[in-house]
This record gives structure tokens, sequence and C-alpha cells, in this order.
């Protein structure tokens, strides 16, 4: 099987998977507990915090542990506005997010907040200028992702971090679930977004493990309430071998970042050539600026289901423009956001690599679909 | 790495004569001894500043991580050198200057000749430095007055040296150069705190712990060891007594009413430290009371305890609010270690109300008919040392992370 669908999820390392089951069978202990086994679970949690503090650049104490990339994108949605309702309700986000933000968000709505939501461009990217006019004074929240999911196109986070700090108070979240140990992410004590969100499953770490981390101490009303665990914000048992083992994932990611975007970019840019061969046929969504990792593109008249499939059949894996909105009938809303013309619309693939493919992956999916184009749409092709 | 030397200005310039030169050479000891890891560190004193010689950016990172916490030194700056001709100084001012080319600022160029021979003026090269550095960096301006950014240039004998950082040293005084003191260490907020602050003032420090299982945990006691250990980051190696103290509280139990428990209790602990203070030479003992904070650190309370000996208590907290010593304790890093839930020996045998005005004639009347002497004795005797910094354990987590 070629897994080219590491965007959805990703296949856990072995060295995690290791880490996983020892830390379950040597510090199973509650980290809260005060015994010995306690506190060495609780030690070795710490680390894990401490590591992940260092590789996002900011303190120990503003890394707190979830359980994966939607609680941490709800808790900052929820928690960050109805922590500042005296600054007042007006929130800007845009109008590509994952549905963890975009939700979380009409469920604010209903509830008295004013939302703005950025526009993309063709290939995906808001535009700064729009940001800056959205932005008010009693603008509490600002939401943006770093990188898009079925498309991969890239937001400059750095600038509109700029734009939020210097024109309001608002806190501004990113949601880096798609970037975080694909891409370097600008984020650190001094400048740069307040709050961010990861995911754990994305880089060969396991499910239902992710985080959320600050830059400086935050306003914020906790999702979870209860024990008062990772200092009251996220109350639960700290689940501890989850906690462990996405700290070494992200230090894997992290060490092998350089190497794995120069191969990803070299895919990329290789399968963007070879796709432009097929001329009119071939729309594509993803561009050379965009992530080097996701690649999104749609043949004409055609529906990605049927693609999918025929890919399948030669044993590739790949998916239509998202995993969660695979399975719904409708065009997904990142793809009616980009406004690509109507025989377009249905045929989105998206291909997305990760660790463990290979050069000889690309070759095969280069094989399989010049002969399925054929198959499909005769000798022409 | 452009940086080649770590230049060092010295606390405390009040300190003057044969007492400057200790100062200096316990400063450097200790610096040594704070960098022993890292290999022979080559450091040049001079009367009024440092030199060490950076020989890689490992070194560099290390020496810029940990400096900051050496008592003795009031500021210091990474120093780069160059040729001594004006092409290779303007290229250099330059690059010193590129860590400044995100930020909008001021600068002025300050020169200082000590090679009087080198043939062009301090204004002349003011003049040209500044004009290199101005023409290349359109975010930063002149301000001689108060400006954001000195560039120092020194003209020395052997090459020129470069600098437009000042970095915050911790102050005070070289560890070890005003003697040494006894520590109480209960694993508390203040305690740490209050050696600290000793510290900062040079003293040197050994700490006792009072330890009463199985009523206090090995957590407890491990608490006070690594609390131990992190004083330790301040330049200096200390020695932890840990006194065995479960008879002795039994008995004080047994033999003194309730109300007046804990004031003998803390007697005895004063009697044993000082015993101890004895047998290792040191000059005085330290506390982290606080007055008024709880029932044993009234006026009263200490003049009871302070009864049994004529030893200096230094007591450096006793005007400080609680709040005031938390700020500290989290500077210093040892607040997170303190706050750890154990329970130490003071809270074992605590009665509802202990007076908080005991009488000294009442409390030496109580006394009177138990002798404790021999078991002070013993509890000297029996007690364990240990020494940090510690020797590095294996660390059981590595793999897993």
């Amino acid at each position: 099987m070629i897994y080219l669908d590491n965007s959805a999820t990703t296949k856990p390392h072995k060295e995690v998977l290791d880490t996983f089951v020892q830390v379950n069978e040597s510090f199973y202990a509650n980290p809260a507990s005060i015994h010995e086994a306690g506190v060495d679970a609780n030690t070795l949690l710490d680390r894990a915090r401490s590591q992940i503090a260092k590789i996002l650049h900011t303190e120990d104490k503003y890394v707190l542990f979830t359980a994966g990339g939607t609680e941490s994108n709800n808790f900052a949605i929820f928690g960050v506005p109805k922590a500042n309702t005296h600054r007042g309700k007006h929130i800007i986000t845009t109008e590509i997010e994952h549905p963890s933000i975009l939700e979380a968000i009409k469920a604010l709505q209903k509830d008295g907040y004013e939302v703005d939501y950025l526009q993309v461009d063709e290939t995906g990217v808001i535009s700064l200028e729009e940001l800056q006019q959205k932005i008010r004074k009693d603008t509490v929240l600002v939401s943006i992702m770093h990188v898009n999911n079925e498309i991969g196109a890239i937001q400059p986070i750095e600038q509109a971090a700029k734009i939020i700090h210097e024109n309001s108070r608002a806190v501004f979240h990113v949601d880096a679930v798609q970037s975080f140990g694909k891409l370097p992410i600008y984020f650190n004590a001094d400048a740069g977004p307040d709050i961010i969100s990861i995911s754990g499953h994305k880089i060969h770490g396991l499910k239902g493990s992710g985080v959320i981390a600050f830059r400086k101490k935050m306003s914020i009303i906790p999702l979870l309430l209860g024990g008062g665990q990772e200092s009251g914000l996220r109350s639960g048992t700290v689940a501890v071998p989850q906690a462990v083992a996405l700290a070494k994932a992200a230090r894997i990611a992290t060490e092998q970042l350089e190497k794995s975007m120069d191969k990803y970019r070299k895919w990329h840019n290789d399968l963007i050539k070879f796709l432009t061969e097929f001329g009119d046929n071939i729309h594509l969504l993803s561009t050379e600026d965009g992530a080097p990792h996701i690649l999104s593109f749609s043949v004409k008249d055609l529906k990605g289901e049927i693609l999918i499939n025929a890919l399948q059949n030669r044993g590739i894996i790949v998916s239509t423009s998202s995993a969660c909105s695979s399975k719904q009938k409708k065009t997904s809303h990142v793809v009616e956001a980009l406004k690509i013309d109507q025989p377009f619309k249905k045929g989105v693939i998206r291909l997305s690599f990760g660790a463990l493919n290979t050069d000889e992956d690309i070759d095969e999916f280069k094989k399989a679909f010049t002969s399925i184009m054929k198959e499909l749409k005769g000798e022409n092709y | 790495m452009i940086w080649k030397e770590i230049l060092i200005r010295y606390g405390e310039l009040s300190t003057k004569g044969r007492n400057k030169k200790d100062f200096i050479s316990r400063l450097r000891t200790n610096i040594r001894h704070t960098f022993s890891d890292i290999g022979q560190l080559n450091i040049l004193t001079e009367r009024d500043r440092m030199h060490i010689e950076i020989e890689n950016e490992e070194q560099y990172d290390v020496l810029m991580e940990r400096l900051p916490k050496v008592f003795g030194i009031q500021s210091f700056s990474p120093v780069s050198i160059c040729e001594k001709n004006l092409e290779d100084m303007k290229k250099l001012a330059l690059t010193v200057m590129e860590q400044f080319k995100d930020r909008q600022i001021t600068f002025k160029v300050e020169v200082r000749r000590s090679d009087k021979s080198f043939p062009l003026e301090s204004h002349e090269l003011q003049r040209e430095i500044g004009g290199a550095v101005l023409s290349k960096n359109p975010n930063i301006s002149v301000n001689v007055k108060k400006p954001d950014v000195e560039l120092r240039v020194e003209v020395r004998k052997n090459a020129i040296y470069m600098m437009a950082q000042i970095i915050q040293g911790a102050g005070g005084m070289p560890v070890g150069s005003n003697g040494k003191s006894l520590l109480m260490l209960s694993g508390g907020i203040d305690s740490p705190v209050a050696g600290y602050l000793l510290m900062k003032r040079g003293v040197r420090l050994e700490a006792i712990h009072f330890f009463s299982p199985p009523y206090t945990s090995d957590n407890s006691l491990q608490k006070v060891k690594d609390l131990a250990n992190e004083l330790t980051k301040f330049g200096a190696n200390i020695r932890l007594h840990v006194i065995p103290f479960t008879e002795i509280q039994v008995l004080i139990k047994e033999r003194v009413p309730a109300n007046t428990i804990m004031t003998t209790t803390r007697r005895l602990m004063m009697r044993i430290a000082d015993k101890v203070r004895e047998d290792i030479g040191a000059l005085g003992i330290v506390t982290g009371e606080s007055l008024g904070q709880v029932a044993s650190q009234t006026l009263e309370s200490l003049t009871a305890i302070n009864d049994v000996t004529n030893t200096p208590i230094l007591r450096p907290l006793i005007a400080f609010d609680k709040l005031e010593i938390i700020d500290i304790a989290e500077q210093i890093g040892t607040y997170e270690t303190s706050i750890r839930p154990y329970e130490d020996c003071c809270t074992i045998f605590t009665p509802a109300n202990p007076k908080t005005k005991p009488k000294v004639e009442k409390v030496n009347y109580y006394e009177s008919f138990t002798e404790f002497d021999e078991l002070i004795e013993r509890a000297v005797r029996n007690r364990e040392v240990y020494k940090f910094p510690e020797q590095k354990k294996k660390d059981k987590f590595e793999d897993l992370l």
C-alpha cells in the first residue's frame, strides 16, 4: 500500500509506539498522586512538557496537553472570547478554517458574537489589507490557520500578527495542526501568534493527543472543568503516555524538518510539472508557494470519489479534499471559497506526504494516474 | 561565531584594596567552578574587569546561560575582535550591530583608546565607524545623550575589541567572600530564599534539615535535596546535613505541655543546628523566619528560641511580606519545588493552639525535667550528609523522550 493521505492522519513511528507502551507499563500512576510512582509520572510529564516548550520557544508552563487538534481549537475559540467579554464581542477568522474552528465560532455567533470571515484569493491566501480593514478596537480574537488542510495554502502569520497586535488587543490564535513538524512555525515568547494548536497524529504520533500552547500568560476560560489539572486550565487526569509520545514525535519531526521539507518540496514541484502536462483537464488548487507536503488538484468533469477508487485499485491511498468532509456529498467550503470553475468542483484530490513516503511512491502514483486518465478519458491523454 | 571573549564588570565597586583582590580571585574561582564541566576556561583578570576567552559556540551558549546567576558580576558583554585597521573596524562594527537589524534603535559609538600609539584619534574613529553603521542601517539613528545601544570600541595593544550588548549580572558578592553559615532548610518557600539572599552577600552555605521518618516521607526529603541542589546554581557547593529527629520529637510531645511543644521543638532544633555549625566551622545560622508569619515567628517566640545560643542568627526575611518572598522564590526557581505537597517535621505534632507569646522562664522550667543533651549528641552524630550539586544520575526517562 502506498499511503499518500498523511494530512488525514499518519502511521505512528515505531519509536513513538514503543514509548507509549513503555510509559503505560512503567509509569502508569496518576501524575497528581503524591506517592513515589505518581512523582515519577509527574517528572516524566514535566520533561515531555519542557521538550515541547523548547521546540515552540515558549515557557514550560504555557504548554498544555489536550486530546487533540479539535479540543485545542475549541478551547481557544470558546476560552478566549469568554474571558475577555469586557473588551468586546468581535471575532475575525477566515472562510477556509477547519470545521473545529468554524463550527465553534458559529456557536459563538448564536450567542451574540459578531464575526468577520476573511476571504481568500484563488490560491487560498487571505489579504492582509482586508485583515487591516476588519480589525477593530473591540476585536477579542483572531483565528487564522497556518496551513490549510485541503489545499496547503500558507497564510502570512507573521505579518498578520503584526497587524493584529498593532491595531488591537485581540488574542491571535493559529491552528498549526497541519504545519507543526512540517514547516518552521513563527511562534516565540516575544512576538507573533499568542496561541497555537497542535495535534499528535499528524506527525506520526498518536491519535487523541494534542497541545495548546501560549506565548505568554493568557486570560482564557477552561473548556473542561474538574480536578484542576494543567494549571486549572484543562481538567482530567493527564494522559502521560500520550504526552510523552507526542513529545517524542515532535522531537523526531523537528530534527528531520529541513530534510523532509526538501524531500516534499521536490515531489511537490515534480508532481505540479507532471500534472501540468495534462493541460486543461487538470486544475491545480495547490501552488508552488504552498506547503510542500500537500498537493491538491482537480480533474475536469470527474468525481473525486471515482479517482480515489481507481487509485485504490492500484494500491494507492489518497483522499478527496479532506478526510472530514469526504463522506459528505457536498462540495467542501474550502473548494467553494476558491471560486473555481464548476466542472472542477467535484473532482478534487489531495495527496499528502509523510515521513514514510519514498521517491518510488511518487513514481508509482504518476504511473497509476497516467493509466487511469487513459482509461477514463481515452488514449489522447 | 563572531564573539571571541566575554568582558565582565565587577559588582560592589566600593570594595577596595586587599578586599578587592580577594573579591576578584574569589570570583575567578567561582566562575571556574561553575563552568568546570565545559573545560578549563582562559580567564584574565584586571583591576576593574575580567575577560573570559570563548573557544566555540557551545561554550558561548553555556556562558551566556549561567553567567547571569553568578554573584559578584555587575554586568557582562560578548566581545568581538578585529585587526587594527579602519577597514576591518568598519566591517566588524556592521557585524556587531547586525543583531539589532529588526529594531528601530538609537546608538552612539564610544571609543576607548588604551593604545595611545594608534594613529587615529578617538573622535575620528567615532565619526568613521558611526558613519559606516548609519549608511548601512536605515533603522539606526544617533543619540549621544541617551542611546539605546552603545557600540564600544576598544583599541588595545594587540587588537581592536568591540561590543554592543550589556547584560545585567546578578550583582552581590562572590559566594565565599563573606565566610560560611548554616542554613536551616525546611522545604518551604522561605528558607531557600533566605539562603539565596545570604549567598548573594557572599556567604558560603551548608544546610541542615530535620527529618522525622516515618511521619515524613522520602518525598519530603527529596524535595529538600532538590532545593539544596537548586541553590548550587548560584555558584557554590552545598552540603546538606539531615538530622534524624523522630526520637526527639516524640519525647518532646511526652514531656512538655501541648501549647509549648512548638517552642521547645524549635529550641532543640536550634541547639542541634548550633552543634552542627560548630562542627563544620560556620559562623552564623540562617533561617527563613519572617516576623509574625506563624506562631513561632512572633518576637516573643523568636526570643524564646534564640535563648539557647549566642551564635548570630541571620534572618534576611524578617521584614519581608509573604508575597515578596514568593516573588523572589519564583525568580530564583525554587518556588515550584517548595510548593510540592509533602509535609515536613514541623507539622506532625502541632497543637491546635500553640503559644504565640511564650515566656522564656516557663519554657526553661518545662524543659528542665528532661535530659535532652544526650539525644542531641546522638542526633548530631547520626546525621547523614549529602553533597550538592549531585553527580549526574542515569536519566531513566531519556529513551522515552
